[in-house]
């Protein structure tokens, strides 16, 4: 499903260049639940960046699903992004002026899918996150872990082919992000392919490999097993 | 690009940001409001100077005959010209050039009395257009018209001067009068520019006047206006050229010796009015300066404005792109959303102020204006001139919106 190859990223500041990814092979196949992890600094988000077609890499090979990722035009990458790639934030970034239901059904519109199937859709995905009723609300109405649920349908509302998040459970406490782990590990068990940007072990013994990021090289790659995150809560 | 889906993401971004959509509105509609103002207060301050400096229509040519200084084909000179109505009819050959056009036959003094007050007035025959070349406006009744003029009625138009001195306060409308001892039904009072000395005047149908004073088929001048044209100096050679044609026409006719200077008189009021024409037109100007420099400041305006939104909609944008937008999507959404309130607001503007010119514009007479009023076609054009170059204007904050990278839109503060 993701398949990268020596990616190197740097950043300019000031007049130096600051080499932030050194290099990086990498590849998840499909129905895979990753964790990346590192310290801070250690070039997570700009990979993270990278695979979702936010940010483009300097040197190496992404090919998404079989698509080579490369030299995208603007109009191209927002429809890879719409079609391949569904995000999650640590910091949730709903639109706030709309409600619950309107914010899953964005993607959707960008996919140019006719209101009414578009609503239809955005309410399947919040029952499946357990917010039907809050449909209404606008996000200010709603607690930390009910907004990153609308986020979770919201990424999955356009079927794309892998989720991203990064920290998604960075801005929530202990029980709330374990129960937000539990719906993303329901989800990856329905088949999706899901990874996972978090500096937290709990939560990265909760996916099932964790990638080790050190100085912008991946020191580490091991499978584990998986801890359910239904029986910590 | 202006589909049904994007109406209603429009719709549904203004109803939820109702303050930031006021706040447009009101400087859209403010601004278009001041330029309307703005436009009609031009228009008033022309009527105005129009008005001060115009006893007459400013482009009258009069014709008078005169008496012939030089000899021709056996005449001598000295000889006294009378002009016929043959001679009008000649002179409106030119017809299709005219726009106002009457003959005249006078009586410098008319006794005219009513019941015991009476007075001595100058009494002229003349054709309905007449009215418009003495610039006199009607107070009271009507003008001399057609058919008074072809049933030889009589019917008299007298002015403001003449009413208050034989009728004080009472309306003459109706009442008879008598003039050189026949009586003459009154259908009509009016006011001249001229004041007083042109307001001690009586107007008849030409033709009463020709039976009523024998004179049989004699007039004593005519008098014709062109259309107008802005620029003065086409105004001049079109009516120097008119002019010189018609005195041809008129010598060959009375046998007048072309070179002869004396025997027909023109007098062309434009060759006077050259200043009224320099400051109408030096108000035009000024006017269309300010009126642009409004403009220019709406538009600059509203690209601000759009200039904040988007700044302000940064991580929306961010958030969009990342779930799919694409860059012309947000052009468009940042476009269709300020047109429709530019447009929406501009029109609320306009409505506005042409309401308040409506209003108190007919009530506004002052030295320097009168009658402040805007045509409707002109403010209407503004309106859409804001509307496309607000879009114009806008296109380039909505284009820099659409180039934002989404991860540094998204990135936390
Ligand atoms: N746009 C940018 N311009 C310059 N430097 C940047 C930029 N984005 C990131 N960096 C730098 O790149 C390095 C890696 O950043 P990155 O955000 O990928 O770290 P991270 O592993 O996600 O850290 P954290 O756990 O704190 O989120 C950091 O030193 C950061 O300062
Ligand atoms: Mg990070």
């Amino acid at each position: 499903m993701i398949e990268i190859k020596d990616l190197h990223k740097s950043y300019k500041v000031g007049k130096n260049a600051l080499h932030v990814l050194k290099g990086i092979n990498f590849s998840v196949k499909e129905g895979e639940l990753v964790s990346i992890m590192g310290s801070s600094g250690s070039g997570k988000s700009t990979l993270l960046n990278i695979l979702g077609i936010l940010d483009e890499a300097d040197e190496g090979t992404y090919h998404l699903d079989g698509v080579p990722i490369k030299n995208l035009n603007e109009r191209i990458a927002a429809n890879y992004r719409n079609k391949f790639l569904g995000f999650i934030f640590q910091s949730f970034n709903l639109i706030n002026y709309k409600s619950a239901l309107d914010n899953v059904a964005l993607p959707l519109y960008y996919q140019g899918i006719s209101r009414g199937e578009r609503n239809d859709r955005a309410m399947s995905y919040l029952e499946k996150v357990g917010l039907a009723e809050w449909a209404t609300h606008k996000p200010n109405e709603l607690s930390g872990g009910q907004k990153q649920r609308v986020a979770i349908a919201r990424a999955l509302a356009s079927h794309p082919k892998v989720l991203l998040a990064d920290e998604l459970t960075g801005a929530l406490d202990t029980k709330t992000s374990y129960e937000i782990m539990d719906l993303v590990q329901k989800i990856n068990d329905e088949g999706k392919t899901i990874l996972v940007v978090t500096h937290e072990e709990d939560i990265a013994q909760m996916t099932k490999r964790i990638v080790h990021l050190k100085d912008g090289v991946i020191i580490n790659d091991e499978k584990v097993e998986q801890v359910r995150a239904i029986e910590n809560v | 690009m202006f589909s049904l889906e994007r109406w209603q993401e429009v719709f549904e971004t203004i109803s939820k940001n109702k303050l930031r959509t006021f706040l447009t509105g009101v400087s859209v509609a403010s601004g278009i409001f001041i330029l309307i103002i703005l436009l009609g207060v031009s228009v008033g301050m022309q009527n105005g100077i129009e008005e001060q400096f115009e006893r007459d229509a400013s482009n009258i040519i009069n014709i008078y005959p005169g008496e012939t200084s030089l000899e021709y084909k056996g005449l001598n000179p000295g000889r006294r010209i009378q002009f016929t109505n043959e001679d009008y009819e000649l002179a409106l050959s030119n017809k299709e050039e005219v726009e106002r056009k009457s003959s005249l036959y006078r009586i410098w003094n008319g006794l005219v009395s009513y019941k015991k007050e009476f007075g001595s007035y100058r009494v002229e025959g003349v054709l309905p257009d007449y009215q418009f070349l003495e610039n006199a406006s009607i107070i009271e009744g009507r003008f001399i018209n057609q058919s008074d003029l072809e049933n030889y009625e009589k019917h008299i138009v007298i002015g403001n001067r003449v009413k208050k001195d034989l009728f004080k306060d009472a309306s003459p409308i109706g009442e008879y009068i008598s003039l050189s001892g026949l009586n003459f039904k009154v259908v009509g009072v009016f006011t001249d520019p001229g004041g007083d000395r042109e307001e001690a005047r009586v107007y008849i149908p030409l033709r009463t006047a020709q039976v009523v004073y024998g004179a049989g088929n004699n007039i004593r001048s005519m008098g014709f206006t062109l259309p107008k044209v802005d620029d003065y100096e086409q105004a001049l050679t079109e009516s120097k050229e008119f002019t010189a044609k018609i005195e041809r026409q008129l010598k060959a006719k009375l046998l007048v010796n072309p070179l002869d200077t004396s025997g027909i008189f023109i007098s062309n009021n434009i060759e006077n009015t050259k200043e009224i024409y320099q400051l109408i037109s030096a108000m035009k100007i000024f006017f269309w300066f300010v009126g642009i420099a409004t403009l220019l400041a709406g538009i600059i305006g509203v690209s601000n404005i759009m200039l904040i939104i988007v700044k302000e909609r940064t991580k929306e944008i961010g958030i969009r792109k990342a779930l799919g937008a694409k860059p012309m999507s947000i052009v468009g959404m940042v476009l269709h959303e300020s047109v429709f309130v530019t447009a929406f607001s501009g029109i609320v503007g306009l409505i506005l102020a042409l309401a308040l010119l409506e209003f108190i514009g007919p009530m506004v007479d002052l030295d320097f204006m009168v009658n402040p009023s805007v045509n409707f076609n002109i403010a209407l054009t503004t309106v859409v001139i804001l509307i496309v170059a607000g879009a114009i204007a806008g296109f380039f904050p909505a284009w820099r919106g659409a180039r934002i990278k989404p991860i540094e839109a998204l990135r936390d503060e």
